[in-house]
């Protein structure tokens, strides 16, 4: 690890101005970047931790329904709340190992956009809105490719507000060694709409099942999406997986989705 | 003597405490002062010509001492290979040098060429980033057969990627040829044995100290046997006299055979802590253990069974190719050979055995023995063909490997392929086996799991294994550079307790609690009075270490014949205390005794007498009560099993679970059952790690693409059943004292067959016409295999 000012504000004004000057770096849980500096393939010059900004913590449940998750709330924290619905508890659970859970947030795994973390797939389903100290963005236009996100340069997630379907499940085929996503699929059964949301599979990133949204639509059995299949050829491919087979395990995993929602 | 402390006794591992507390003590946590800091810099390229490297800016930068470049090795010796193996035609092996660092060419990526030693860690790091390399990337080899037919070289000065072409036994190969040939039945099948990384929990860590003003040097380093390693850089690597180095190896994290070897960072820090005149320390990061630590497994086999109309077993041929990475490793070149080829019998009575192994160089790690160590490699081709056979055939594979099993009187048995088993009995082990794997239930099992939608298969395995390493006549015949004896001291202190110095290291074998169990068993003493010294070549005699499931066999019986002694010295004080001679002195659970009369004095007041000798027959008996004996086997011990698996195959993923597991093992006489338990444990736990998760990967280009826990699979408490563990059928060695065998490779050698044996039925159950997946068994393997 290379050297690096430390920095821990506690509002978000202060975080914000600190993250204008060159080269400093916002610091969730730190799961990813910690990691990645003690490799020394980062180096920024200075780290704004995010995890004292107590504003950007915890969970409520808003008068339309729609639950709000701070920025800066773990894993853990999410999985244990009362008022999570039952996809979202299973996804946060099941991220990674106990200490990722205790030290990761929510935030942090959305603004890194890793093409196999999970919270992308449940921002994605759902249609939550991600709340940054500028502008609302919706999960729509918030992912943008592997690693790439609508976040300009210092602007930090404050919380994500996710509509709360009237059934969800996640179906994650775990990658063994990273315990990361190889293929997951997040299913959201809304009263008058279900969305299917891909993560791990695509070279893209986090995406849309749309076609298999509309077979939904039409009639919600697993039968449904029989015919279908995503394209092989915007799959990943790696020493885990290759793209046919984590074509196949979309689809597998969306059937499984949606008997769990069932 | 209390029968809940002595031999047999399964008494907690008292080593345990001060690990679980967090108080070893292990290499990195010594601390000297004015310590230094060592950083190596190591090749991103497979295979490069070095054409310089300016190292100019980084011994100018803050806190560097001293940059080191493989031109400051170039007059001392190489890491030598510690076994000879000719090939077929009598020509020696390939040796090409391997140096302390890279000259002239890197040859893996990890392959240190450089290093640096600053004031920090820090500043090393910083400084190593600014050494200059420039270094022309050449076309990797790789894959083994190209590397065969290929031009491109791994070390030019050889001409060949060959390192030897070995046969076993060269005289057989005809009449295996014949059988073959005749037979009414061969089945043929191809495998690859997985390259595995070790993945020891502690990285290799190694710090010198030197002192001016003897002269002389301290290496504290994570060794599995200090003082071979000290007679590897004594004798080969820098010189140094062995009477002018130490060598201490103090709590080791886990080795499982790759901390065996020497490696080039402990002779890098020796040579720096002189040059510098200050204690030198290097710690390997993970990243570090993946690309340099000794490599296991890396075979391509094809394997051959004959059998007749009767479906006895004619012969086993093989033909193999094993890597052996960049350098030759101190093991690398008997791992593939000695200790794979001669357990080509398995545990059958089968007439004809050949083995023909090729050893390749190719631009990866080195590759060296891992738990096991020839051994699995050995058990998974035959299994693995037997199983096919039977399946080809329509037999019950139990039933046609009990057919062929060598019988209870058939031993001492020689073997087709060189070896004399002296005992066994291995269908009281699968008699064990079938109690605990419940086959009669087995249609029932599978039936309630394909109403769940998922496949189930039963794996069966029996394997043979050669341990207690090695009778050093026998294996100097076979090319062994070594001896593979081991040696105790047994001291008896005044005051009556006993400090037992051993040539073995303990590394998560539990010598600390076994070895004194021993002790306390022969001379009646509690073992908490027994203290065991190892891992420190100023302390210890001259042993050879652990690995191979030796130390008991071969330092547990060292031990047995160093209290031997003692018992025989202590009679003559006894019998000088008693007024009488030392024919008369019977000797038992502690106390001396006069025979035939009540006369009695205890081992305390003998020892007490030999260290105060006042009225002491010093004309007669030395005082001191101290005895050393080194044992040399006169045989292998050959420990074998049975093993049962059963799993479960989702059929729309792949993804195999394993859903109970069971094993019967004849280890001869047991120490400590609980140690034996948890060591079976432990290999199972690697074994089906190489069977369904592990795999080391290297691309065409030489990058190693399993180089983090982010992509290279460790097995994980959720991935393992809750195992059956069953030693009942004791078989006691008739080779050594102790009448034990050794435990700690059986579990890893055993279970990857029994585990693909079980998915292939799984698979086949569902009319799959499926024979093989090579592992591991991931799940998309698993998958393809059903939709090809």
């Amino acid at each position: 690890m290379y050297n690096f000012e430390f920095k821990q504000p506690t509002t978000i004004s202060d975080a914000v101005n600190l993250l204008k000057s060159d080269e400093a770096q916002a610091l969730g849980g730190g799961q990813t970047l910690i990691p990645t500096m003690k490799q020394r393939l980062a180096s920024p010059s200075t780290l704004v931790s995010l995890t004292a900004i107590s504003e950007m913590k915890g969970i409520c449940k808003n008068d339309d329904g729609s639950i709000s998750i701070g920025g800066g709330t773990t894993h853990a924290e999410v999985a244990s709340h009362a008022d999570i619905f039952a996809g979202l508890k299973t996804l946060a659970e099941n991220i990674g190992d106990a200490a990722v859970r205790n030290r990761g947030t929510i935030g942090g795994s959305l603004a890194n956009n890793d093409p196999a973390a999970c919270y992308p797939a449940v921002a994605l389903s759902t249609g939550a809105t991600i709340v940054t100290n500028s502008r609302e963005i919706s999960a729509d236009d918030f992912f943008q490719g592997m690693f790439d996100t609508a976040l300009e340069e210092g602007e930090i997630i404050i919380s994500v507000r996710f509509p709360v379907p009237t059934s969800s499940s996640y179906q994650k085929f775990v990658q063994p060694a990273s315990r990361f996503a190889m293929v997951g699929v997040f299913l959201s059964k809304f009263a008058d709409e279900t969305k299917v949301a891909v993560t791990g599979a695509s070279e893209g990133g986090v995406f849309r099942w749309s076609e298999a949204e509309a077979a939904l639509n039409e009639n919600f059995s697993a039968d449904s999406i029989n015919n279908l299949s995503v394209d092989q050829n915007d799959m990943i491919s790696d020493i885990h997986a290759s793209k046919e087979y984590r074509a196949h395990l979309v689809k597998i995993m969306t059937q499984r989705a949606i008997k769990g929602a069932s | 003597m209390p029968k809940d402390s002595g031999i047999g006794a399964a008494i907690k591992r008292r080593e345990d405490a001060r690990f679980l507390l967090g108080s070893g003590r292990y290499s990195d946590d010594i601390t000297l002062l004015n310590q230094t800091h060592a950083i190596f810099v190591r090749s991103e390229v497979a295979n490069g010509e070095i054409n310089s490297i300016d190292t100019s800016e980084a011994e100018a930068m803050p806190g560097v001492l001293a940059v080191f470049t493989g031109e400051d090795f170039v007059d001392v010796g190489g890491n030598p290979a510690g076994w000879l193996i000719n090939s077929r035609n009598g020509d020696p092996m390939k040796e090409p040098k391997r140096p302390v660092l890279a000259h002239g060419k890197v040859r893996h990526v990890g392959d240190a060429y450089a290093a640096v030693i600053a004031e920090t860690e820090q500043q090393a790091r910083d400084a190593a980033e600014k050494i200059n390399a420039d270094i022309k990337e050449l076309p990797a080899v790789i894959d083994m057969a190209s590397a065969l037919s290929g031009k491109n070289f791994v070390h030019d000065e050889i001409g060949t990627n060959q390192c030897y072409d070995w046969g076993w036994i060269e005289d057989n190969r005809e009449a295996t040829d014949k059988a073959i040939k005749n037979a009414h039945h061969v089945t043929t099948l191809e495998l690859v044995n997985n390259r595995l990384v070790p993945n020891a929990m502690e990285p290799r860590c190694s710090i010198a100290d030197y002192n001016p003003a003897n002269d002389d040097y301290t290496l504290y380093t994570t060794s599995q046997n200090p003082h071979l390693t000290r007679l590897l850089i004594s004798a080969f690597v820098l010189g140094i006299p062995e009477n002018k180095l130490t060598v201490v190896s103090p709590d080791v994290g886990g080795g499982f055979g790759s901390k065996i070897y020497h490696y080039g960072e402990e002779a890098l820090v020796l040579a720096a802590a002189k040059r510098i005149k200050r204690p030198v320390r290097w710690t390997a990061t993970r990243s570090e253990s993946f690309m340099s630590d000794a490599h296991g497994r890396d075979h391509v086999t094809k394997i051959e069974l004959a059998l007749d109309k009767d479906n006895n077993f004619l012969a086993f041929r093989t033909e193999t190719m094993a890597n052996v990475g960049a350098y030759l490793s101190n093991f690398s070149t008997v791992t593939p050979t000695i200790l794979h080829g001669t357990l080509m019998a398995g545990n059958y009575a089968v007439p004809n055995v050949y083995v023909n192994v090729k050893t390749v160089f190719t631009n990866t790690a080195p590759v060296d023995a891992y738990r096991g160590a020839g051994r699995p490699e050995a058990t998974y081709s035959l299994e693995r063909v037997i199983d096919k056979a039977a399946t080809e055939l329509g037999v019950d594979p139990i039933k046609l490997r009990r057919q062929n099993f060598i019988k209870p009187d058939q031993f001492p048995y020689v073997t087709a392929a060189g070896l004399n088993y002296d005992v066994g009995d291995y269908d009281a082990i699968m008699d064990r086996l079938e109690h605990h794997a419940d086959l009669k239930g087995f249609a029932q099992r599978r039936k309630k799991s394909e109403a769940a939608g998922k496949l189930r298969g039963l794996g069966i395995n029996s394997y043979i294994e050669a341990c207690g390493i090695a009778p050093s006549n026998l294996i100097g015949t076979l090319g062994a550079r070594v001896g593979l004896y081991d040696a105790a001291t047994i001291r008896v202190n005044a005051t009556g307790n006993i400090s037992v110095m051993v040539g073995a290291h303990s590394h998560g074998q539990g010598h600390e609690t076994a070895f004194p169990q021993i002790v306390a068993d022969m001379l009646g003493v509690d073992p908490d009075n027994v203290e065991i010294v190892h891992g420190d070549t100023s302390k210890i005699p001259f042993g050879m270490g652990t690995y191979g499931s030796r130390s008991l066999a071969v330092c547990g019986s060292a031990i047995v014949r160093g209290v031997e002694k003692i018992i025989s010295k202590g009679k003559k004080i006894a019998a000088h205390m008693m007024e009488t001679t030392d024919d008369k002195v019977d000797f038992e659970e502690g106390v001396f005794s006069v025979k035939g009369t009540n006369k009695t004095v205890s081992f305390g007041d003998v020892a007490l007498k030999a260290y105060i000798p006042h009225d002491f027959p010093i004309e007669d008996i030395e005082p001191g009560l101290e005895e050393t004996a080194f044992y040399d086997p006169q045989n292998f011990t050959y420990p074998a099993g049975a093993y049962a698996c059963e799993v479960e195959v989702d059929p729309d993923t792949g993804q195999v679970t394993i859903e109970s597991f069971a094993a019967a093992d004849d280890f001869g006489n047991i120490i400590n059952p609980m140690i034996v338990e948890g060591q079976v444990h432990g290999g199972l736990a690697q074994g089906i790690g190489q069977a369904l998760l592990e795999g080391c990967t290297y691309n065409e280009d030489g990058q190693l693409i399993s180089a983090s826990y982010m992509d290279y699979t460790m097995p994980r408490a959720a991935d393992l059943p809750s195992f059956i563990v069953d030693h009942t059928v004791q078989t006691p060695s008739t080779d050594n004292p102790l009448g034990v065998k050794g435990c700690g490779e059986a579990g890893a050698i055993g279970s990857p067959p029994t585990v693909v044996n079980a998915v292939v039925d799984a698979l086949r159950s569902a009319n799959h016409n499926v024979t093989h997946i090579d592992m591991p068994l991931t799940p998309e393997r698993v998958w393809a295999a059903m939709n090809n």
